[in-house]
């Protein structure tokens, strides 16, 4: 629709192969309901965000119109439209979290890390992305999510051993 | 039918209703008012703002009205205390964000949340919170953005998705940070675009050119017909003080519904481009005076009585109107002038029939197949390519016959890039499959056969010529095989010929008498004396010599709205006449619809209707007939004397012209169509105005 050259090669093959794959799961010309899953493999694919190209691109690769992906980025949290760090980081500082001192949890990440909530690390590593709210786990609390993954019953040293871990 | 019809009772009225039909149908059929923001009658149904909801008996809760559907013995409260509290406390919601503006929105005083805040808001806000801000849009030269303004209701989003077939417009953010855009800033660049004005309920889209120029209260609404195209479209011309400020859509189901193209909506602004001629000018050697109108009208008189019989040519616009084209065709014809033609851009010219769609423009929808050939629909006639949309849409096999090709947001069957030469001969293959010829036989495909089915085997069908069919080389042999092709499969043959009032033209008589002269060689060929009616040579036909064949005349009136370069350098006397929007007239349709309309703004500077001009004209040269007082006594009789014509039938086969393998067909620019058109800052600046410099010729 804007006349200009494809985008879909900045998908990589493996990201392509996983569409297809969620493609086949809805009926023929459903195509839509597979923006979900292809933003997911391509945010993976791009180490941790979206940019309008790459949208563009799964919009293209879907036969989409490119505001529709657009509109599905930017409603769900765990699409990043902005350049931020690999590993997304959040500490839960909902009702039972924060009765377990997650208002510690959130002081010591930042202070480990050297950024605010909402920042990256400088070397692209973390993406401290927000203060989290109820993920279901108030039996842990207090608990932080990296990269979809629940860390529960935190302590500065269980904290710091996720954390260094990433890469 | 009976089956289908329930029973309802809405606010103690009982009510027949469809089976499936939603309730707020039912309610504004029978007048019941329910209030509403995202509803929208020729949209789809989204039912998220929620202002509509009612109490349904039995139900738990109130119902959005817009979003369900009626039951047998459903008892519908609109109005009972219920329903009134659910929607005042949604008006309450709507307004926490909505901005208190009023005063300097443009919206003000034709605002539906503003109208439905009187009657459903409370005097005083209960919040007291921050309200949130949204950074404006920027959609391009043609709708103005306050998007802080708006309350999500998704009507411009819907439009673009179901109606123009382009979304490109959505929602993007979630709860508070919930807004319309187009994400990444894009104008929005399609011919109905100025429609989102009009679908938005709040001011949050407004039209750009009129922003800040009147208030709606201060103008008053003058019923107007579009002078772009031949549907007919029906417009309102919104007039302050005797200047047209803007041009909305009137709705006609009939014809253009609800919408408006883009051209129609902001062509108004031609109307006072800073080349309007101001009064009578004479040309004196290589300068201009201005004289009166006695002056110029007897120096017009004594220049056409010295023209030898027959060597006066007169060229009229498309777009005139009957009355003005009854009385030309009866002074050229008094004057012993055969030369009169309005079919500026055609090159070929067969038999003159009269122009005709063939059936009516709200039966387009219904089509189930179609063939056009040589036409880029949405740019010929945006509003008759949207109805194509809804039929192809609906399974309607549209196939295209062009010489280039074009970009329709809408399933297409079979889409052929022919040269002119190339259309005629799939026109002949065509012809012949349908005569029976099996795959391989004189040059017959199976594509070729799959078309002709698609035209035998359904009911509702029709071929359609368009601008580019007209402007073909050898459009005579064109439109005889494909009226031979609508014969052969039962097809409606529709000519879709350029200007508002073609068909009227003929009717008017606007057409050359046998053995003189027709436009093509009016324009190539100087005359003694040439009469424009609203016509710039060069600009509005495609014959490259056509200002050197004008300027080569000793005697050239110009009857025109504008004193444009062209013309100062080709005129010898320019009378200043009134456009569209400033004379009374009637325009006939391409269905056939003759509708009249009167003068909405007051001509500018000394211009006159251009029919009171031809009329003193007329009188002046001693000619019989000019005697009439009113428009309305030139349209009884130009419509007496088109009730009294044969009815014409295009004529069928006729042989095939040679034409050069090479030939070429010119498609004009969207928004150069016209004088009017090409005067509007705001058209030349959208993409379509862009990539359209002025007399720029397009590929073939």
């Amino acid at each position: 629709m804007t006349g200009s050259t494809s985008k879909i090669g900045l998908l990589t093959e493996h990201t392509r192969h996983e569409i297809d794959s969620w493609v086949a799961r809805f009926p023929e010309g459903r195509q839509r309901s597979a923006v979900l899953s292809a933003l997911r493999f391509t945010q993976e694919q791009n180490q941790g965000f979206l940019t309008p190209d790459l949208m563009e691109a799964v919009a293209e690769y879907l036969k989409l119109p490119a505001i529709q992906v657009f509109e599905v980025a930017s409603f769900y949290s765990m699409f990043e439209t902005h350049p931020c760090g690999r590993h997304h980081v959040s500490v839960c500082t909902n009702i039972s979290c924060m009765l377990n001192g997650s208002d510690e949890v959130v002081a010591y990440v930042e202070k480990k890390l050297g950024i605010k909530t909402g920042e990256s690390t400088p070397d692209g590593r973390i993406f401290l992305k927000r203060e989290e709210e109820c993920l279901a786990s108030c039996t842990g609390a207090p608990m932080m999510m990296v990269d979809h993954h629940f860390h529960e019953h935190l302590t500065p040293e269980k904290i710091d051993g996720v954390l260094d871990a990433l890469k | 039918m009976s089956e289908d019809a329930v029973n309802i009772t809405v606010d103690g009225v009982p009510m027949k209703a469809r089976k499936g039909e939603m309730i707020i149908r039912v309610t504004d059929a029978n007048d019941v008012y329910v209030p509403r923001f995202c509803y929208h009658e020729k949209l789809p149904v989204a039912a998220n703002c929620r202002m509509c909801l009612v109490e349904v008996e039995k139900a738990p809760k109130p119902l959005p009205a817009c979003a369900t559907p009626v039951m047998e013995g459903m008892v519908i409260r609109t109005k009972s205390a219920k329903a009134i509290a659910a929607q005042r406390s949604v008006m309450e919601f709507l307004l926490i964000n909505h901005p208190l503006d009023c005063p300097i929105c443009d919206q003000g005083g034709e605002c539906e949340l503003q109208d439905l805040a009187v009657g459903y808001g409370r005097d005083i806000s209960r919040y007291h919170e921050r309200k949130r801000v949204v950074k404006d849009k920027n959609l391009g030269p043609l709708v103005s953005t306050d998007m802080t303004r708006c309350i999500h209701c998704t009507r411009c989003v819907r439009f673009g998705q179901d109606v123009a077939g382009i979304p490109e417009l959505g929602t993007t953010g979630r709860g508070e940070h919930n807004e319309i855009g187009t994400y990444i800033e894009a104008s929005v660049n399609h011919e109905l675009s100025g429609n989102i004005i009009d679908l938005c309920p709040v001011g949050a889209l407004n039209s750009k050119p009129f922003r800040y120029r009147a208030r709606s209260w201060e103008m008053t609404q003058q019923p107007l017909v579009s002078p772009h195209d031949g549907l007919g479209t029906n417009l309102y011309g919104h007039v302050r003080r005797g200047r047209l400020m803007r041009v909305v859509p009137r709705r006609n189901d009939a014809i253009n519904e609800t919408w408006i193209s883009d051209r129609d909506r902001f062509s108004y602004e031609g109307v006072y481009s800073a080349d309007r001629l101001q009064a009578p000018m004479l040309r004196d050697g290589d300068s201009w005076k201005s004289v009166d109108w006695q002056t110029a009208l007897e120096a017009v008189a004594q220049g056409l009585q010295q023209a030898p019989k027959g060597g006066t040519g007169f060229l009229a616009s498309a777009s005139s109107t009957v009355e003005e084209l009854t009385l030309l065709s009866r002074l050229a014809r008094g004057i012993g002038s055969g030369n009169i033609d309005h079919r500026l851009r055609q090159t070929d010219f067969p038999a003159a029939v009269t122009p005709s769609l063939g059936m009516a423009v709200a039966d387009v929808d219904a089509l189930q197949a179609l063939l056009v050939i040589g036409a880029n629909l949405r740019h010929e006639i945006p509003l008759l390519a949207s109805r194509v949309r809804k039929a192809a849409v609906r399974g309607a096999k549209v196939s295209f016959l062009n010489p280039e090709r074009f970009e329709y947001l809408f399933p297409v069957a079979q889409y052929w890039v022919a040269s002119p030469a190339q259309q005629l001969a799939a026109l002949q293959v065509l012809v012949a499959a349908a005569r029976g010829a099996a795959v391989g036989s004189e040059g017959v495909t199976a594509e070729h056969l799959q078309l002709v089915d698609s035209l035998k085997s359904n009911e509702r069908k029709a071929i359609w010529l368009g601008a580019l069919a007209q402007r073909h080389p050898a459009f005579g042999s064109l439109r005889g095989l494909a009226a031979e092709l609508a014969a052969l499969t039962g097809a409606t043959l529709g000519v879709l010929a350029e200007g508002a009032n073609a068909a009227g033209a003929h009717l008017a008589g606007a057409v050359p008498d046998a053995g003189a002269l027709n436009a093509g060689q009016m324009l190539t060929t100087s005359l003694h004396s040439y009469v424009l009616l609203g016509v710039e040579p060069q600009a509005d036909s495609l014959v490259a010599s056509a200002a050197a064949a004008v300027a080569g005349a000793r005697f050239v009136v110009a009857l025109t709205p504008y004193a444009s370069d062209e013309l100062k350098a080709v005129a010898t006397i320019m009378l200043p006449i009134g456009s569209f929007a400033e004379t009374s007239g009637t325009y006939v349709s391409l269905e056939g619809r003759w509708q009249s309309f009167a003068g909405a703004a007051q001509p500018v500077g000394e211009s006159r209707p251009a029919w009171k001009v031809l009329r003193v004209l007329g009188n002046l040269l001693g000619l019989q007939g000019f005697a009439q007082s009113a428009s309305e006594e030139v349209l009884a009789e130009a419509r007496a004397l088109a009730d009294g014509a044969a009815p014409q039938a295009v004529p069928q086969g006729g042989g095939v012209a040679a034409i050069a393998a090479d030939a070429v067909v010119t498609d004009v620019p969207l928004y150069q169509i016209d004088a009017l058109v090409r005067r509007a800052p705001a058209l030349q600046a959208t993409r379509d105005g862009m990539q359209a410099p002025q007399g720029a010729q397009g590929a073939a």
